[in-house]
């Protein structure tokens, strides 16, 4: 399984997510923002990172780099996309999941361990991952507080596109509308989270419940290939 | 060709939350100033554009207002033109 | 913000330039006599951001040869721009501690996040890639408003940089103390990682080669900055000196590391320089006199950022994120290729040459001829006086009885409650939960973080190996406030115990020496009371000092700074699985005291509670007893007896203990016995000493390896319950109680979520930010 992780100037969990990649049994393959091409991945990661510097709108300007009309076609065609931190942004920026990442309610950077719910496990995204199961999975971001109105929230809901919620004990760290920490699109195909799985792979780096996640996106790509 | 300058003033919708203006208004007690309120903190962007007229011009930088400098879910915006062009 | 017109101040007949710049008389003379000639404008410009302080070390130099320099596997040492060891499998770890203290005063956002900036690029331009940043940082009293001020601006700094560049930022120390209220530091350690055969130098080889700069445009930033801001004692005209704050870009620097990486990698470049205090005028002069060349620069073609910069302006520009790079004239194609696949502006600003001078060219013009030692190597050294100041008691704290201070020796002290003490020194600033802070750094990224924060020294794996690297600084300025040299000493020691107790060898020291100005014999005495220090220690434990930083000038209308010598250190854990942690493991495993307690309570954060004796000195360190419980530490976890180990510093042993319950939630049942003081049992910070914890069935193989070793090993009692009970036994613990009547117990009794409580509410309490 090929597995493309997108370098934008200014990721800097490029590195950390092919190996992740790597140790859910994926074939790594790292994307130039400016080479509108996939070189073959079934499955696209956009990493964390301040693409573009974060300037302007955390996520804006990578929206607009030749790698994201293929993500977009990549997208549009169902293929698997996993949009981690800054990668979250970039894909709300873009349309591609639903919302926006305003600032942290606490106005800083928020670097902590997270306990994360997992509404569904019948995503490609989520279905390693044991039902009933919260994962144990670091934040690191400045602008991750999850923000829709309250009728799209409502219909967000209503359509299951709530993945992730940020559950106790340590609750919810950055103000999120109703603790969502990661949404998934309409199709079901376009996943965004904050949290950072691909840090949590690993029982020596206090967490593998990242891994499930990272299997799920391998497995869950090759059952997209076969489909 | 004419040169055009024009700023846009980009600032959270109103309903939604903006921290950074809650925590300038949280400070204003310290300076005394208790009859301040209704402090938003939005952005300013400054930028100059070449086109043949003053509406080709402004017609660009309306698109980039709304694709680029601000995100319509959460943030409103304004253009204005900024001094005399220069041809 | 605006910024300076011009960097040449200007000048009447009664103020001749070179003084305007911060010469002296003397120095002219040295500079003519090097020229052999009088020097023009632009070379004087030159010369006097070259021989500021900050860049010449002229004051320092002669005492920093002190400093042991050689050890295993040193592959690059002082005078290069980090220390790099090697650590095996073709492996180095580069790493360096350095100062940003004057800038940071100024404008703590932007002066801590370029002090990040420049101590990255110290390291990736030896050929490393940056793995972790430790921040050590010293305020005055946390109640003040300006301090908070600057604590939050150089915190969202450090992290503002640190976190947009993708390195974690894993360890390091807060503290207050009021010497440094108008003078804070803010001191950096960088660590990276590189394979050694990429290991790169700052020199300029070969004439003939192309002298490539590249990174942002030169502006107008920090004019001056080097030898204006970290050159002169700090006072009142520091809203003048304003415009000379750089600005930092970490998004610029994070394409700068990935580049620069690229190019060492594809083997493009002969020699790299980071551009920091003086720009192009250090760069140039710096390689070229490494390497014994000389470098020509065409002025002309250097990009800037604004128009009408004159020469000196952009020659002794500060502007942040540039790099220098030597370069064959074949690969500058290649070179300038790689710059632009990452966005990044790169020129040819000149050649190397073999006539060892540094020439400024402007069309057919020569605008400066200087040979390039003697902006460097050559220039001009002070031997400074040093006098030991006449001896002054500390004044007994304010409200603390006189009848306290008298305490005879040897007897226990009157009303003391020493649970409600250990309250508050696990709440007391200097020792309470780092939260606050580590929780606005990003210490995951890059995803080698095995452990962080506050729980000691940091840990990160090497990835492909078995092994880790563990990382730690710290400084001991309460005692080095008493004795510079002790202090200096005692930093070592417990920089190195900290890395120690993780089971991993110390290789290597850097320091950054925090003194005031130069001139005044008093601070001079201390700073090389500090380097003895630090030179006896490190030979003692037989640690080479790969580098470091010399900051002079901290000092302020109220006075100078407490004598600080910060110590980082960097060691070697063979097998990541056998690491151990500060953390009680499980109930019914042994705690025991390894190494003795010394009396002194002078220096310790209790003294700064509740006053010390008068005649108390701090407590004293023997180098040989610190080096035989470093040793028993790592052989202890190499053959996995430990279930815990802390080391006994700030607070005391007690603080160690009851970090080892908050952490775990475990609680803990001991008899201390106390030959002295209660205070000094349980709060004494005595050096060479660590709280370890087993269990049953290894703690006699681990104290037979004690005994062995000749290290003394008490057993104190188990871990196990919900409460931290600390019995004191022996005769020195009775009277106190029956002194102050029933119902005051002298023994420590406390659950351990009131433990928890006051550590974890210390800091936001003390910075006025309680939720």
């Amino acid at each position: 399984m090929r597995v493309g992780v997108v370098v934008f100037p200014g990721s800097n969990c490029d590195r950390d997510a092919l190996h992740g990649v790597e140790l859910a049994g994926g074939e790594p393959v790292a994307l130039w923002h400016e080479e509108p091409d996939l070189h073959g991945a079934e499955v696209v990661i956009l990493p964390g990172g301040f693409a573009y510097g974060d300037y302007l709108r955390a996520g804006v300007l990578a929206r607009f780099s030749p790698v994201m009309q293929a993500v977009r076609d990549h997208a549009a065609g169902g293929g698997l996309v996993l949009g981690i931190c800054n990668g979250f942004q970039v894909l709300a920026e873009a349309g591609l999941v639903p919302g926006a990442l305003l600032r942290n309610a606490s106005l800083r950077f928020e670097h902590r361990w997270v306990r994360l719910a997992v509404e569904r496990t019948d995503t490609p995204f989520t279905r390693a991952v044991p039902a009933g199961m919260t994962l144990r999975l670091p934040i690191a971001h400045g602008e991750g507080n999850f923000f829709l109105p309250d009728a799209e929230l409502d219909a967000l809901e209503a359509r299951g596109g709530v993945v992730f919620r940020y559950a106790p004990p340590e609750g919810n760290p950055n103000g999120s509308a109703r603790d969502i920490a990661g949404v998934i699109d309409r199709r079901g195909n376009v996943c965004g989270l904050m949290p950072h799985p691909e840090r949590a792979a690993e029982p020596l780096l206090g967490s593998a419940d990242g891994l499930l996640l990272l299997r799920s996106l391998v497995a869950g790509g090759l059952a997209a290939a076969a489909a | 060709m004419t040169t055009f300058r024009f700023v846009v003033a980009v600032m959270p919708r109103a309903g939604i939350l903006d921290p950074q203006g809650r925590a300038v208004e949280g400070s204003l007690p310290h300076l005394h100033a208790t009859e301040v309120h209704d402090v938003r903190v939005g952005r300013r962007i400054e930028l100059a554009v070449d086109a043949a007229d003053a509406g080709a011009a402004r017609s660009i930088v309306d698109r980039l207002a709304g694709e680029l400098f601000a995100n319509p879910l959460i943030e409103a915006w304004r253009v204005e033109a900024l001094g005399e062009p220069v041809a | 913000m605006t910024i300076v017109e011009t960097a040449v101040p200007a000048t009447d007949l009664a103020t001749p330039l070179h003084r305007a710049l911060g010469l002296t008389d003397e120095e002219l003379a040295a500079i003519g006599a090097r020229l052999g000639r009088a020097p023009n404008d632009l070379e004087l410009a030159m010369f006097s951001v070259m021989w500021s302080e900050h860049c010449s070390y002229k004051s320092s130099r002669p005492w920093l040869r002190r400093l042991p320099g050689a050890g295993r596997g040193v592959v690059a040492g002082q005078g290069e721009n980090a220390g790099v060891i090697s650590i095996g499998d073709g492996l180095a770890v580069a790493f360096k501690l350095e100062s940003h203290n004057h800038p940071s005063a100024v404008e703590p956002y932007q002066g801590a996040a370029t002090g990040v900036g420049g101590i990255l690029r110290d390291i990736f331009t030896m050929g490393a890639r940056p793995i972790a940043v430790l921040d050590a940082l010293k305020f005055g009293d946390p109640d003040d408003e300006r301090t908070r001020h600057l604590v939050r601006g150089v915190v969202h700094g450090v992290g503002g940089y640190g976190n947009c560049v993708g390195v974690p930022t894993v360890g390091g120390e807060l503290v207050f103390d009021p010497s440094y209220r108008d003078n804070p530091l803010v001191n950096v350690m960088a660590v990276g990682l590189l394979e050694e055969r990429h290991l790169t130098r700052a020199a300029a080889p070969g004439p003939g080669n192309a002298v490539v700069l590249f990174g942002s445009a030169t502006g107008r930033d920090g004019i001056g900055g080097a030898s204006v801001l970290a050159s002169a004692t700090f006072n009142e005209t520091s809203a003048a000196k304003r415009p000379t704050v750089q600005v930092g870009d970490p998004f610029a620097e994070k394409l700068l590391i990935e580049a620069s990486l690229e190019l060492i990698e594809g083997g493009l470049v002969e020699g790299l320089q980071d551009l920091g205090a003086a720009g192009i005028t250090c760069a140039v002069s710096e390689t070229a006199d490494r390497a014994g060349t000389g470098i020509l620069v065409d002025l002309d073609v250097i990009p800037r950022r604004e128009t009408g910069m004159t020469p000196v302006e952009v020659m002794i520009s500060e502007s942040q994120e540039r790099m220098l790079a030597i370069v064959r004239p074949a690969l500058v194609a290649d070179v300038e290729g790689v710059c632009r696949r990452w966005g990044i502006n790169a020129t040819v600003i000149g050649r190397v040459t073999d006539d060892g001078a540094i020439r400024i060219v402007s069309g057919a013009t020569e605008l400066a001829r200087i040979p390039a030692a003697a902006l460097t190597s050559d220039a001009i050294v002070y031997q400074r006086e040093a006098r030991a100041p006449v001896h002054e008691r500390a004044a007994p704290a304010p409200g603390v009885h006189r009848e306290l201070l008298e305490t005879e020796p040897g007897l226990p002290e009157r009303g003391m409650d020493p649970g409600a003490v250990l309250l508050a020194l696990l709440g007391h600033p200097n020792l309470c939960s780092r939260a606050w802070l580590t929780t606005q750094y990003d210490e995951t990224v890059g995803a080698d973080t095995v452990e962080a924060g506050e729980h000691g020294a940091a840990v990160l794996r090497v990835r492909g190996t078995p092994r880790a690297l563990v990382m730690a600084t710290d400084a001991c300025a309460g005692v080095a406030s008493q004795d510079p040299y002790l202090g200096a000493a005692l930093a070592v020691a417990e920089c190195t115990r900290n890395v120690a107790v993780t089971g991993a060898r110390p290789l290597g020291v850097t320091d950054c020496l925090n003194y005031g100005d130069p001139g005044r014999p008093e601070a001079f005495w201390a700073f090389t009371e500090a380097i003895r220090g630090v030179a006896d220690a490190c030979r003692a434990l037989e640690l080479p000092v790969t580098g470091g930083n010399v900051s002079f000038y901290n000092e302020s209308g109220s006075g100078a700074i407490a004598p600080t010598a910060q110590i980082g250190v960097v060691g070697l854990l063979d097998d990541i699985d056998r690491r151990v942690g500060p953390v009680f493991r499980s109930a019914g495993d042994v705690i025991g005291l390894l190494g003795s307690t010394t009396p002194g309570l002078a220096g310790s954060v209790y003294a700064s509670l509740a006053g010390a004796s008068l005649d108390d000195r701090p407590p004293g360190l023997e180098l040989g007893r610190e080096r035989a419980l470093q040793e028993l530490l790592i052989e202890a976890a190499a053959q996995g007896l430990l279930a815990s180990a802390q080391d006994v510093s700030g607070g005391g042993l007690a603080i160690a203990i009851a970090e080892g319950c908050i952490w775990s939630g475990l609680g803990a049942e001991l008899d201390l016995a106390v030959g002295s003081t209660p205070a000094l049992e349980l709060f004494g910070e005595a050096p060479s000493r660590a709280v370890v914890s087993t269990t049953p069935e290894a703690w006699e193989r681990l104290a037979d390896l004690a005994a062995g070793r000749g290290v003394p090993l008490e057993r104190m009692g188990r871990v196990g319950g919900d409460r931290l009970h600390i019995r004191l036994i022996g005769l020195a613990a009775t009277g106190a109680a029956e002194e102050r009547g029933a119902g005051v117990a002298d023994d420590v009794d406390v659950p351990v979520g009131a433990l928890e409580h006051a550590w974890t509410a210390g800091l936001p309490r003390a910075l006025g930010e309680e939720a």
